[in-house]
């Protein structure tokens, strides 16, 4: 599914990424950990294809495509979904509006047909249900005045509908409280496929709980300094970053 | 299907400037330049009568003792007033009586712009859209107007301003130059010397206007100038929603449009007025041609809870100068102004609207969105003021601006005087950037960068875009979507 080796990334002239690799095989969950500044969000967003974040050495693919290659909405077609830290406001576009726009961009890239509005209408009418949003909220414009609970479960609303194939959760669990976090988990774990994939970066062992990995890996100083399974999490939860951050540097 | 959606279809399937063809036909000009002759030259071809003649020559008089004015925010090469046509018509007899009489050339112009001509034929092609009257007006003259017995029906009055001049002449009198002076402004000045045609509306008391009415302008000769004149009327009680729209060819030589608009509102009236302005914004690269638009408009809510609505969405011409305005005179009278400039390539429009508040207890109403592009400048300018005896006026004012790219730039000068301690007025004002967060943010969902633009810029401008009525709202998006292409590189 997706394959990193030796990603390195440099934002205004500035190494980040120094040789990142990781495989996350089809149906995995993995989750990246690491203190602030390890390059968390710099991973997510060059895999994305974010302006600024430059690619020096090194290669990523999705189900065997060169994802660097690129434009980040042919990323998106291609079945990668980053769900922001901070979801942006769209003033004036209805939450509607926007995803069904989204869907039908990404349909067309990929030559298949439009979504005609009832048909989209009922699959929205029921994702919506399901992560408790009140189909009146997706009439208003996209994420503004939305609370930081509604802003996350509209990600995770749109990835019900977009259906990725790898799946990139970043910080997904900030500015939630106990139950928008429940209620956002149990969003993306009904995700979980043999064909899709999840990459769950954060800093905190919390959202684990939740959205249980597969692997975790710790990431620090731009590069993965160790690997293993779930129980890594709970260590680095009693033991902190320090040690990791100490042996990269 | 979804407005944006169709928008972005729409637009990959767009030329830049649909609108950009030469109608060929044989026409007739009145020769170069402009002096008392020529202005006696365009009365005798509408056959006026005396007084309008010499309302035109007094008018010719004071233009010729005033100055072009400098202190707008644009920078263009100056107008040769002696190098220009002042009319230019089809060459045909009389107005045609009917379709059958008309050019096929001009017919088929209008079918290409998309305007029905033909009563059965909807508006642009939009299925299951009410019924729209048309008075398309090509250079100088009206070729037709539609539904005018429909209307007449219910004794609504909708024909072009020089058969107005022959039917209504008490009409035409009694309100021509009534809200807009002769001496208003250099080009109002100019128009009322030379105006060649225009819509004439009046709805009579109590009449609500039984379907949407639109002006089509067409600018098709070379080295013409367009003069319209327009001048409604709603009686007390009434109402009207009237639209107009304009495109031209694609030329390299600068055209001059200067239009009067005047609206009177009388008792309990309400006049909505909306405009989509396209005309040929000249070569983005270069700036070569396009349309110079010194337009006049302006509405007397001379009645009691009058109420008059300007939207316009201006995306086209090379030079905008136009503020439309409404002077609230009737207790308790509304003005509103919605507006949309869209600027790119090396256009420049300063653009606003003046709300002068007469009476008591009048309340206004300005949202105003600006979008620049390119290389393109884009000022609003804006006065709200209340005299003595507004007691109680209340005015809220929006004006936003939204950049994209580095090269262009927005401004902002509203000018507000209260002259009395009851007047209340807001005003907010932002600028801001495309915001490159926000198209990675819909890029990262599937919008490739020239869809994510359409779709920003289209929720900047919605609180405008939903004064304009449906159909037009639909076509409206579609220019907005177009005249950014190419805006992001």
């Amino acid at each position: 599914m997706l394959k990193i080796d030796n990603l390195q990334v440099s934002v205004a002239d500035k190494p980040i990424l120094k040789g990142l690799s990781l495989d996350v095989p089809a149906g995995e969950v993995h989750a990246v950990m690491g203190p602030n500044g390890a390059g968390k969000s710099t991973l997510g967003y060059t895999l994305a294809g974010r302006n600024g974040y430059e690619v020096t050495a090194g290669t990523a693919s999705l189900n065997g495509e060169d994802l660097l290659a690129l434009e980040p909405n042919e990323r998106a077609a291609k079945g990668l979904f980053l769900s922001f830290q901070y979801p942006l406001e769209i003033p004036g576009v209805p939450a509607l509006t926007f995803v069904r726009t989204a869907l039908n961009a990404q349909r067309k890239a990929r030559g298949e047909g439009e979504v005609s509005a009832p048909e989209f209408l009922k699959l929205v009418k029921q994702k919506a249900k399901e992560l408790r949003i009140d189909f009146d909220m997706l009439k208003r414009p996209l994420n503004v005045g939305f609370s930081g609970g509604e802003k996350k479960r509209m990600e995770v609303l749109q990835m019900a509908l977009l259906e990725p194939k790898l799946l990139i959760l970043d910080e997904t669990d900030s500015g939630l409280d106990i139950d928008a976090l429940r209620i956002v988990s149990e969003g993306v774990n009904a995700l979980r496929a043999p064909d899709r994939s999840m990459l769950v970066i954060t800093h905190y062992q919390r959202l684990l709980d939740y959205i249980r990995p597969d692997k975790v890996h710790v990431l620090a100083a731009g590069r993965i300094v160790a690997s293993g399974g779930p129980e890594l999490a709970l260590e680095l939860e009693r033991t902190g970053y320090d040690r990791y951050a100490a042996e990269a540097a | 299907m979804s407005v944006s959606q169709e928008t972005i279809e729409t637009v990959a399937g767009l030329e830049k400037y649909k609108h950009g063809f030469v109608t060929d036909i044989e026409q007739e000009f009145a020769p170069k330049g402009l002096n008392a002759d020529i202005v006696r030259f365009i009365s005798e071809k509408k056959g006026e009568p005396e007084w309008m003649l010499e309302w035109r020559l007094a008018a010719f008089e004071r233009w010729l003792a005033m100055e072009e004015p400098t202190w707008a925010k644009v920078d263009y090469t100056p107008v040769d007033y002696q190098d220009l046509h002042y009319y230019a018509a089809p060459r045909t007899k009389a107005k045609p009586k009917s379709l059958d009489e008309i050019d096929p050339e001009i017919l088929a112009t209008y079918e290409k712009l998309g305007i029905p001509l033909k009563e059965q034929m909807v508006l642009a092609g939009v299925e299951g859209a009410p019924k729209y009257a048309v008075d398309a007006v090509f250079d100088s003259v009206s070729v037709v107007t539609t539904f005018r017995e429909e209307l007449a029906k219910s004794g609504v009055i909708f024909m072009s301003m020089s058969e107005a001049l022959r039917e209504h002449p008490e009409l035409v009198k009694k309100y021509l130059g009534s809200v807009v002076p002769v001496s208003d402004n250099y080009f109002a000045a100019l128009n009322s010397a030379v105006f060649s045609d225009g819509s004439f509306v009046y709805i009579p008391p109590g009449v609500r206007c039984p379907m949407e009415l639109s002006t089509y302008f067409r600018i098709n000769a070379e080295n013409t100038g367009q003069f319209e004149r327009t001048l409604i009327i709603a009686d007390k009680g009434a109402y009207v929603s009237y639209l107009e729209g304009c495109t031209a060819p694609m030329r390299d030589e600068n055209q001059l449009h200067a239009a009067v608009v005047e609206l009177v509102a009388l008792e309990d009236a309400e006049i909505k007025y909306s405009t989509v302005q396209n005309w040929w914004p000249g070569d983005p690269v270069t700036g070569k041609g396009g349309i110079y638009n010194f337009v006049t408009k302006r509405a007397d809510c001379r009645g009691d809870r009058s109420k008059v609505s300007w939207t316009q969405v201006e995306t086209g011409s090379a030079v905008t100068w136009k503020y439309p305005s409404c002077i609230l005179k009737g207790e308790g009278s509304v003005g509103e102004f919605y507006s949309i400039a869209i600027t790119n390539g090396r256009q420049q429009a300063d653009t606003g609207t003046k709300m002068i508040h007469l009476g008591a207890n009048t309340r206004s109403r300005i949202i105003a969105k600006g979008v620049s592009a390119g290389k393109s400048v884009s000022t609003y300018r804006g006065l709200v003021s209340a005299h003595p005896k507004a007691k109680g006026a209340r005015n809220f004012t929006q004006c936003d601006s939204l950049l994209i790219g580095k090269e262009c730039a927005a401004h902002t000068v509203p000018y507000v005087e209260a002259r009395n301690g009851s007047a209340q007025f807001e005003h907010e004002a932002t600028t801001t950037r495309l915001s490159e967060d926000q198209l990675f943010y819909a890029m990262q969902r599937g919008l490739s960068q020239e869809e994510a633009v359409q779709l920003l810029v289209n929720g900047f401008v919605r609180e405008v875009l939903q004064e304009l009525p449906m159909e037009f709202a639909v076509e409206a998006q579609k220019l907005v979507a177009i005249s950014l292409e190419g805006s992001v590189g």
